[in-house]
């Protein structure tokens, strides 16, 4: 059958092909002619073609497409075969007709211009070009044609220069359409991507017919592609012969770009793209820069801002390839340009622009290589910088004095040389002013720009100790340094201490003698009173930056003088100073601990004074142990990013700690220290030294510790522990002694922060013990402790048979304890964290285990505990089950968490009796507010409304966290909270008197935020929300006063001129 | 009642003196206690002024030291407030917009309650006493707000910088 219509088709190919040709040119009317055009091409080839299968109808586009492609492929058919059909249309006398037939060709061939031989493309050149000369409705057509030929691969060599000749020549391309002038860049863009040795051969005959053809161009469109072609022009080393200012001309016209998109603009063409391509033309070579220069200097002094910033950035962009020839002469006016943005400007860009020009310009100028003979113009220039800031350094009071300083230094950043020519001269005019000036706060001035100055000097290495440039004012600056941090002035001492550490990172450039006059002044600064906190945490800050590079001096001058403090205070004074200066020295030792040698001082001095105490050698009370673990805390984070310090520290503190609570937890031990050591903060204090002691140990090393902390848990065995002659065993898993159960904190702290790969031996037993721990009744501390330590072996344990095990054991434990009276609370907890631990790693149990919690909500007993345990699902913890302790925490699981469980809690509380309602408000409103704020954005149409009832809930906490989750969605999503205008206004302006002072403040923090929303839709509430907001503003705190002004303020400014 | 504003051209004072801005108040534990109630004091109507804009720099009034705590006299329980400003130099012509910001701002952020005078520091302007009797016309400030134009520098002065 096929083949017998084959036949038939084969019988009057030519006769169906011409109908097909004459029904596209004359139905002009009846269809998309694009859309015949492909119909007409896929109908004729198969007409034509001698063998082949025939193709749906349904899709002649494709079938068109495809067929033509196989047919010129096989040899069966040739475009000639087209043409002839055409013909009669392409030589009839009506121009309609002509264009018509025109662009069907054009539309075959932009089809299959990639099978086209070169003998045929010859032919089809020659004919497009002489069609050039045709009528003007013919053009678009033609233009479309050569387009397709311009994308052939048998072009033959010079068919590219003629058919960009004759379009140079015949076609007045700005009085064509759009679409058209936008396929004559087209075709420029094909043959110069592919044919740019050709092109280049036209020498600049080519740049001037391109200027030609884009002078006047005003679409947006076409300028992108413009602009494209001339930076290739330009990038490619087009021969620009001596069109270079007309080119030029033809693209600087368009600056700056003013252009605002369409609203609803399909193209998504952005202003930015049009000014970030032109600026890439403008910056692109250094023959623009006599042009261009003027220019930008003309619109850097116009009034419109826009127009600064496009200049300066512009100014920026080409000082990456001027050199000095090209700045020299423009050298004093942008100087004087942008010395006048920085001094006058209210915009705070414009005077980074202008600042980030500056550095540029002073880049560029340090970077040329001179000839012998030529002047320098980067000393000119800093000179004219120096000569126009100078005088303003001198005045510290005065408005100038930052500009000028700014600068100077931005000026100093951008080389070496600069560096040196800048600091050589201020440098000297800062320290003399210094001692002009007598007041604190000018004293102060001048030394921040001081400190900028030798920040500065950090970025530029100095290979020669003689070059560099700061040693010939060390001597002074060390003087003005003690000077300032001897001032009664705060401030003044907080910059002196910021210089100290400056100077003290310069390499070799502190005497010993001058670190321990530092140092004396460090100590001393780190014991100073109450109201100079800011300066006793600046002097600690610095101490630990200086002992980093010099732990020699600061282990000779400053831990002596510590240790001595330390021992002085234990052993003697019993003053109402005492406890401070114990704190205050603590804290000086853990600040200093910033280098393993001074590590190995001062750990040991902690330790010993803990140990001192509890020797019973000195009374020491809750707070100071507290404090001495606080201190070792901070060793411990200090030393993490040194293997052998961790480790040192891990092996030196942790038997010593543990002796110490195990001793405590004797229970013939009865003195009152060893009672402090066992309080739930002491505990967990300890707890965090042993965790941050273990977090960063290689697994290794950890493997070596865990083989004698656990056994010390499970099995008494206290060998590892210093002096370990206890009365008693210890044995913290067996019934009766509840001091030793307190103490499985710290096996929680070491065992949750271990690498996840560190085997843990009698992980069984200890998986039991732990469970059975978790609900014993009596004492919710080591409960709480036994379950989190569950809970955090089970994240970090591989999926598998065990783990499997556990969970059944744990789920067994659960619904027992849950059953049972006594244990209820224990049980639930132990279900809140384990669901925890799951949820983190998104084990497939986890929904089982929210599914029960979202059970308990309605639990008359547990219910309230139960909405608040969805906080702690949602929350980061502190201590366990983080990243840092290389827990299994997946990023997503709060959005995961949200979409598996919420339809559900929305379901349960519409279900829920009345009285437990709240509950379930109360932990939605716990999800909601962890949740990324864009992942509830979407989801908000639906929440909105529970979410205002929960506005109604007479319970604070619920409204309180209400509030702070709609705060955000204000500012963020202010189209749809604007539909729900009316409610929230009134639910707002009722929380606003609320009972409680954080419902208040949040609900006056609301109001504020309710002003993003359209001003249209708030004008109609302005009166009556001011009118409201005059009562909080006598509310009797404080806090709620000042959020009630700030909103007030807002609803003053709005839809008012000048907001 | 005022010329216009200070834009384009030059500066009437292109270097001032630059004041240092205060802190934060900080916050005590008595002001986070539900129960105490803290009266509004100097310090709290210092904070509502103190970072008004300048009309011409991109200063605050505090920085310029326009305004001052010590110059600023408060009692809650009798509802008044009195504000001294001080212009910059003393042919300053944006005294009166200075003067009026400041108005503004304590109308739109007092409680009702309370009686304000807003007037320059003695002896510190040459045309001190029209400013302060312009600056204590009700009627005066009332027509001067329905100004577009002044409205629009004076909610300039009030808004937060961006």
């Amino acid at each position: 059958m096929a083949a017998a219509a084959v036949m038939v088709e084969a019988a009057a190919p030519t006769g169906a092909l011409w109908g097909l040709v004459q029904d596209f040119v004359m139905g002009q009317q009846e269809s998309p002619a694009d859309q015949v055009a492909a119909g007409t091409a896929g109908s004729a080839a198969k007409l034509l073609q001698g063998s082949g299968r025939r193709e749906r109808p349904s899709h002649p586009r494709t079938a068109g497409r495809e067929l033509r492609g196989r047919d010129v492929k096989s040899g069966n058919y040739t475009v000639l075969k087209v043409v002839e059909a055409l013909g009669s249309s392409l030589e009839n006398p009506e121009p309609r007709t002509r264009a018509r037939g025109i662009q069907l060709l054009s539309q075959v061939l932009l089809q299959c211009h990639s099978l086209l031989l070169e003998k045929e493309v010859v032919h089809l050149i020659l004919f497009y070009e002489n069609r050039l000369k045709d009528h003007h409705l013919v053009i678009p057509s033609v233009l479309q044609g050569l387009r397709a030929l311009s994308l052939c691969v048998a072009l033959p060599p010079g068919l590219a220069v003629s058919v960009l000749k004759a379009i140079f020549q015949e076609v007045h391309v700005q009085s064509l359409l759009q679409v058209d002038r936008h396929t004559v860049f087209s075709i420029i863009t094909n043959f110069m991507q592919s044919r740019e040795e050709e092109l280049k051969d036209l020498g600049a005959d080519f740049t001037f017919g391109f200027i030609q053809v884009m002078d006047g161009e005003k679409d947006p469109r076409n300028l992108l592609v413009a602009f494209h072609i001339v930076h290739d022009l330009i990038s490619r080393d087009y021969s620009l012969g001596p069109f270079v200012e007309e080119l030029f001309e033809v693209t600087s016209c368009y600056f700056p770009i003013d252009f605002t998109p369409p609203p609803n603009d399909p193209y998504g063409i952005q202003r930015d793209d049009l000014i970030l391509s032109l600026r890439a033309v403008l910056a692109s070579t250094p023959r623009f820069a006599e042009f261009l220069l003027p220019l930008l200097i003309e619109k850097v002094d116009s009034e419109i801002l826009s127009a600064k910033l496009d200049s300066l950035q512009t100014l920026n962009a080409c000082c990456a390839v001027y050199g000095q020839k090209e700045l020299k002469d423009f050298l004093p006016s942008l100087w004087a340009s942008i010395r006048r943005e920085v001094f006058q400007t209210a915009s705070e860009r414009v005077e980074a622009e202008g600042l980030a020009a500056l550095h540029s310009l002073t880049a560029c100028l340090s970077r040329s290589v001179l000839r012998a003979d030529a002047e320098d113009l980067l000393n000119s220039f800093l000179s004219n910088i120096l000569q126009d800031c100078r005088h303003h350094l001198c005045e510290p009071d005065m408005k100038l004095v930052w500009p000028s300083a700014k600068l100077l230094q931005t000026a100093a950043g951008a080389s070496a040389r600069a560096c040196d020519h800048i600091t050589s001269n201020v440098l000297p005019l800062l320290l003399e002013q210094f001692h002009k000036h007598s007041q604190s706060n000018q004293r102060r001035t001048i030394l921040e720009m001081i400190l900028g100055f030798l920040k500065l000097q950090q970025k530029w290495s100095y290979e020669d100790k003689d070059e560099r440039p700061l040693s010939g004012f060390k001597d002074q600056l060390c003087s003005l340094v003690f000077m300032a941090i001897t001032d009664p002035s705060t401030q003044l001492q907080l910059v002196g201490i910021r210089t100290l550490t400056v100077l003290g990172a310069q390499p070799d450039l502190l005497s010993s003698g001058d670190l321990e006059l530092a140092i004396g002044h460090l100590y001393r600064l780190s014991f100073l009173e109450e109201d100079s906190q800011s300066c006793r945490m600046a002097a600690l800050e610095a101490s630990g930056a200086l002992a980093s590079f010099y732990p020699g001096a600061f282990s000779s001058y400053l831990l002596p003088k510590l240790a001595k403090e330390l021992q002085r205070d234990v052993t003697r004074e019993h003053g109402p100073n005492k406890c401070s200066r114990h704190l205050l020295c603590l804290q000086a030792l853990s600040a200093v601990s910033t280098h393993p040698s001074i590590v190995k001082e001062t750990l040991p001095l902690l330790l010993q004074h803990l140990w001192q105490a509890n020797k019973g050698n000195v009374v020491i009370g809750f707070n100071d142990i507290i404090a001495i673990c606080q201190s070792l805390q901070q060793v411990a984070e200090k030393c993490h990013r040194d293997p052998d310090s961790c480790w040192y520290f891990h092996e030196t503190a942790l038997p010593c700690l543990f002796a110490l609570a195990v001793q405590a937890s004797m229970p013939e031990d009865s003195s009152v220290l060893r009672k402090v050591l066992l309080e739930d903060e002491v505990l967990a204090a300890l707890a965090s030294v042993i965790s941050t002691a273990t977090i960063h140990l290689s697994s290794e090393l950890a493997a070596q510790s865990v083989t004698r902390i656990v056994p010390l848990f499970l099995d008494g065995n206290i060998s590892f522990l210093p002096e370990n002659s206890f009365p008693s065993r210890f044995q913290p898993f067996q019934d009766g002694c509840s001091r030793q159960r307190r103490l499985v904190v710290l096996l929680m702290a070491f065992v949750c922060s271990l690498p996840r790969n560190v085997e843990i031996p009698q992980l069984t037993q200890l998986m039991r013990e732990l469970l059975e721990l978790s609900c014993c009744p009596g004492c919710p501390f080591s409960s709480t402790a036994a379950a989190k330590c569950f809970a955090g072996l089970l994240n970090k344990h591989p999926a598998g048979q065990q783990l499997d095990e556990f969970l059944q054991l744990a789920v067994d434990t659960v619904e027992a304890g849950l059953g049972a009276g006594s244990s209820r609370s224990q049980a639930f907890t132990l279900l809140l964290w384990v669901t925890k631990a799951l949820v983190l790693r998104y084990h497939p149990l986890s929904s089982c285990l929210t599914a029960r919690l979202m059970g308990l909500l309605s639990d008359p007993e547990l219910g309230p505990a139960a909405a608040d345990g969805f906080s702690l699902l949602m929350s980061d913890c502190t201590d366990v089950l983080t990243r840092a302790c290389h827990a299994d925490v997946r990023i997503m699981f709060r959005q995961r968490f949200f979409t598996d469980n919420v339809p559900d809690l929305v379901q349960g509380f519409h279900a829920a009796p009345q009285d437990v309602k709240p509950n379930y408000l109360k932990g939605l409103s716990h999800v909601l507010n962890r949740l990324p704020k864009p992942v509830l954005l979407p989801e908000l149409p639906t929440l909105l409304s529970l979410l205002l009832e929960a506005l109604s809930c007479t319970d604070s906490v619920v409204q309180l966290s209400t509030l702070s989750c709609l705060q955000p969605l204000l500012l963020e999503a202010p189209q749809i909270m604007s539909l729900h205008i009316d409610t929230l206004v009134t639910k707002f302006l009722n929380l606003s008197s609320s009972p409680s002072m954080a419902v208040r403040i949040a609900a006056l923090q609301c109001m504020n935020a309710l002003t993003h929303l359209p001003t249209p839709v708030l004008l109609p509430y302005k009166p009556q929300v001011i009118r409201a907001l005059a009562k909080p503003l006598d509310d009797k705190k404080r806090l709620v006063r000042k959020e009630a002004v700030s909103a007030r303020g807002e609803w003053f400014l709005l839809g008012s001129p000048g907001s | 009642m005022v010329g216009g504003g200070g834009s384009g051209g030059l500066l009437e004072n292109a270097n001032p003196l630059i004041y240092e801005r205060s802190g934060e108040r900080p916050v005590t534990p008595g002001e986070e206690d539900e129960q105490v109630p803290d009266s509004i004091d100097a310090r709290e109507i210092f904070d509502l002024i103190r970072s008004i804009n300048d009309p011409e720099h991109p200063l605050t009034l505090e920085e310029l030291n326009v305004v001052e705590q010590v110059r600023v006299q408060v009692s809650d329980p009798e509802s008044t407030v009195a504000v001294a400003f001080t212009p910059t130099i003393p042919h300053c012509s944006m005294a009166t917009l200075i003067g009026l910001s400041i108005k503004v701002k304590l109308l739109r952020s007092l409680p009702q309650r309370f009686k304000m005078d807003v007037h320059i520091t003695p002896g510190t302007h040459a045309s001190e006493h029209a400013v302060n009797k312009q600056l204590a016309d009700k009627e005066r400030v009332a027509a001067a707000l329905e100004n577009t134009h002044l409205l629009e520098v004076v909610n300039q002065c009030l808004s937060a910088r961006s």
